[in-house]
């Protein structure tokens, strides 16, 4: 339905948000809803970057903040966060449905996968690995992400096969 | 199951259905076949057989499963003589339905289409066990109940024509060629057109027993059911045992005129294979019988994970009391809707908005329970596959063994019941094979020859209480001890109370294979046992008095979903701590906390020092300080893994009960968390596991030593 093609163009729509001043897109079909922030339960010795769970109409969620998870600096949070709620996962893994805080909805974009470009010079702000591609909308660019690939399970749980990069994440909170 | 591959897929719904009924059917067949083994010969038992046996017939024959529908047929052949009281009722007929249950179960679990194919081989040989039963007359049912054996037909050739042989006449003819020498085997297979062509089967059978004594085995492999049945054709075959000095040559000649119209297989039987045709035949009965009851213990092994189906079989008035709930819900939101509209005339409004709200807070509630009763399910669905084992299991340790069920009604979560299996079965097999004494012993203990298990299940106290009892020996605790001091898991001087030695069979590391054979008292697997117990928030004891019997006691919630829990504040965060594994909680004193090597600090409770943490630092939540003084603090101790811990809170709130709701459907496991639960005011709270909890306190307490 998001996928209209006009002669040799394929549009897909995008759920754009504004992160430290830039514009980040998101596939519309991954996005369940937007919700304003609202306090979560901390969960102990988890990701800096996992604020909490909330109950999302009786179902346990998880809330990303994504400054931190991109290293950004870090804003309080005010009337305009939002928290983007999307179902995301690894091709090998199980969809998750994750709350993701950002500073704020931008808009909705129909992009031309024709017109996505690939980020070898990029050199954004975030890491590369987050990064799809650039998006063009007109003049203005708009940074793509990677979603399924935003949080690496086995790393949150400690599972992964480095326990000692798992025992870091522990410390660096712990100080 | 070629015959079932002219069906259409809109079919295999009501073929899902069937293969449901089929297998619900051949544990009502089973119950009642271990009743009649027991010696309640009623009418109504055989009854019950015989119309699970006929529904079968009739599903497996609507669904084009012919060889389901020809099996049954047999056995409903034989039932109705049961019935009619034509034949009696004896252990060797029990055996053979019991067979043939095993025999229509592998059948059954073919019928899907996906897993692979069953012992075609050994379904012919029951079935031909069925018929010969069939055929025979009262004294034959006899001779069989006195070898207790498989039997297949055994008929010999001689000039007079075929006369029956009782077992002992077969026995000598059977010394008497295996002192003469060669037996050959001959497999003689005629065609279905063998007969229209002229030819008569007799007279070449006539002709073999010329040559030498017989031993003649009817094959009914190829025996279509009765409505494929074409008169004209033969559908039988015969596999020959030859006694004879003579050559394959001579063989073939009698065959020379038939070949064409049959398959014929001579093969000379090898020279250690008929040492003595009659001890063959019993040590043949012992091995299939050990194979059927290998095969059992397997089935019940892969049936296991098999059950875990995600669909669940509801009584109907369990549904009825939903949909009426609703209804009442339905109701309640109209009048809700009705007293905001005429919100105007607030005096009345209030009293009975508090109404209304009272109202839809009951219903709710009963909402809730009737949808957690959907969950629970009589612990019947998984002891009756016990009967069968220990019907099994008793023939092939030659031991006299009863079974007694008590409580079976009693109903448990799904998930509860669907793990508690295998730990049972386990319990059961111990008892079986450890407690229980071997008739002889019994009887110089001056107790009766057979041996009880006793395996109950009630509800005491909000939990499910489940035992597995027997009246054998009991736990040798010397050997145990033994064992343990051998094993290192206790000190050699150490000195242990009964109660402590019991214990040390759940330890892990108890349990090797020696074990198995030297120790008469339990400890295989057990340390498995325990932990698939506690894993879901279950205990397990044991009491055993020596030569009276032992006792294993299994406490287990009633359902996984909810659990009481006791809410606690840390800092500002509320936890949940599951009710069942907090022992008691005092307010802190002081004076009783002792701080050793600087850093651990244990409580003296009683006498007992109890290592004891501060919550905050084990949930580290940044931006909260851990506590500078444990003063009017509370402190819950709680037991895990058989040791107490003290827990340091804010604050101890109320009880409540609450829904466990997983962490990882959405995100991951989280150590020392059970999952979480939404709170009154919808905010959600962590639920904390104290047994992985604890793991986690021992790691803490490491790592806060090295800094």
């Amino acid at each position: 339905m998001t996928e209209i093609k006009r002669g040799q163009k394929e549009l897909r729509q995008y759920l754009t948000f504004i992160l430290d001043g830039e514009e980040y897109g998101v596939p519309i079909l991954k996005v369940n809803g937007i919700q304003g922030w609202e306090r979560t339960t901390p969960i102990p010795n988890s990701p800096d970057y996992v604020m909490g769970i909330i109950n999302l109409r009786g179902e346990v969620v998880p809330i990303i903040d994504l400054r931190k998870r991109f290293g950004l600096e870090k804003i309080p949070y005010d009337s305009h966060t939002v928290v983007i709620v999307v179902r995301i996962g690894a091709t090998n893994d199980k969809k998750r449905t994750v709350g993701l805080v950002v500073d704020a909805v931008a808009d909705v974009h129909d992009i031309d996968q024709e017109q996505i470009h690939g980020t070898p010079e990029f050199g954004g702000k975030i890491s590369d690995n987050f990064v799809k591609g650039l998006g063009m909308i007109g003049e203005k660019m708009v940074i793509l992400l990677e979603i399924d690939n935003l949080i690496d399970w086995k790393k949150v749980s400690g599972d992964d096969k480095n326990p000692e990069a798992a025992g870091k994440v522990v410390e660096t909170l712990a100080a | 199951m070629s015959s079932g591959m002219a069906m259409g897929r809109g079919l295999d719904d009501i073929r899902q259905i069937f293969i449901a009924e089929c297998i619900d059917g051949l544990a009502v067949i089973e119950s009642g076949l271990l009743d009649l083994e027991k010696g309640t010969d009623s009418q109504e038992t055989i009854n019950d057989i015989f119309r699970g046996a006929h529904s079968i017939k009739g599903g497996a024959a609507t669904f084009g499963y012919s060889n389901i529908a020809e099996f049954t047929h047999v056995m409903e052949t034989l039932l109705d003589k049961l019935r009619e009281h034509e034949l009696q009722v004896t252990p060797a007929i029990v055996k053979v339905f019991l067979d043939s249950v095993d025999c229509l179960r592998d059948m059954v679990d073919t019928m899907d289409g996906d897993s692979g194919s069953y012992d075609q081989d050994r379904a012919a040989q029951i079935q031909a066990h069925l018929t010969a039963f069939l055929d025979s007359n009262g004294t034959q049912a006899e001779f069989a109940h006195e070898t207790h054996d498989d039997l297949a037909v055994h008929t010999t050739s001689s000039e007079s024509g075929f006369t029956s042989q009782t077992s002992s006449e077969a026995a000598a003819a059977a010394k008497a060629a295996a002192s003469s020498g060669k037996i050959w085997d001959i497999h003689f297979r005629p065609k279905p057109e063998f007969l229209k062509n002229g030819n008569q089967p007799q007279h070449i059978i006539r002709a073999l027993g010329d040559l030498g004594k017989i031993e003649l085995t009817v094959d009914l492999d190829h025996l279509p059911s009765f409505a494929n049945l074409k008169p004209g054709d033969l559908y039988l075959g015969w596999k020959i045992a030859l006694h004879a000095e003579t050559t394959e040559e001579h063989i073939r000649e009698v065959f020379d005129w038939v070949e064409l119209d049959s398959d014929i297989a001579i093969a000379l039987r090898r020279k250690n294979d008929n040492d003595d045709e009659q001890h063959q035949l019993e040590h043949e009965h012992v091995l299939v019988s050990e194979k059927s009851a290998d095969a059992a213990e397997h089935r019940q092994d892969r049936k296991g994970p098999k059950k875990d189906s995600g669909s669940i079989r509801v009584d109907i008035e369990k549904i009825d009391v939903l949909l009426n709930l609703v209804g009442e819900m339905v109701i309640n939101q109209a009048m809700l809707n009705q007293l905001a509209r005429n919100k105007n005339n607030a005096q009345n409004g209030t009293v009975e908005l508090e109404q209304a709200l009272a109202l839809l807070e009951r219903t709710t509630r009963e909402l809730q329970e009737a949808v957690m009763e959907i969950r629970m399910l009589p612990v019947s669905v998984t002891f009756s596959r016990f009967p069968r084992l220990v019907y099994d299991l008793g023939s092939k340790l030659n031991k006299k063994v009863e079974l007694k069920i008590t409580g079976e009604q009693t109903e448990v979560d799904k998930t509860v019941l669907e793990k508690i299996g295998d730990p049972l079965l386990h319990l059961i097999r111990n008892s079986l094979d450890h407690g229980i004494e071997s008739p002889q012993v019994r009887l110089q203990k001056g107790k009766s020859e057979t041996g009880v298990i006793h395996l109950s299940a009630s509800h005491e106290g909000g939990s499910v209480v489940i035992r597995v009892s027997d009246d054998g020996g009991g736990l040798n605790t010397a050997k145990i001890l033994q064992k343990a001091i051998e094993k290192k898991l206790v000190a050699d001087d150490a000195k242990l109370s009964e109660v402590q030695i019991h214990d040390l069979i759940f330890r892990p590391g108890f349990s090797t294979a020696d074990v198995v054979t030297d120790v008469s008292g339990r400890g295989v697997g057990m340390d498995v046992v325990r932990r698939n117990i506690e894993d879901i928030g279950g205990r397990v004891e044991v009491y055993s008095v020596k030569d009276k019997g032992s006792t294993f006691q299994i406490t287990l919630p009633l359902t996984l979903a909810i659990l009481d829990g006791q809410l606690i504040k840390v800092a500002n965060e509320v936890y949940v701590l599951p009710l069942l594994s907090i022992v008691e909680t005092v307010q802190v004193d002081e004076a009783k906390i002792n701080i050793i090597s600087g850093k651990e600090i244990v409580y003296r409770l009683r006498g007992e020092a109890v290592p004891v943490v501060d919550m905050r630092r084990v949930c580290r939540i940044e931006g909260n300080a851990t506590l500078d003084s444990f003063f009017n603090k509370q402190l819950i101790i709680v037991e895990a893994e058989r040791k107490h811990i003290g827990l340091v809170v804010d604050e101890l709130l109320d009880q409540h009960q609450v829904v466990i709701k997983s962490l990882e459907t959405n995100f991951v496991k989280v150590p020392g968390m059970l999952g979480a639960t939404i709170l009154g005011d919808g905010t959600v709270s962590l639920i904390l596991d104290v047994t992985t909890l604890a793991e986690l306190i021992v790691k803490e307490n490491a790592q806060h030593v090295r800094h």
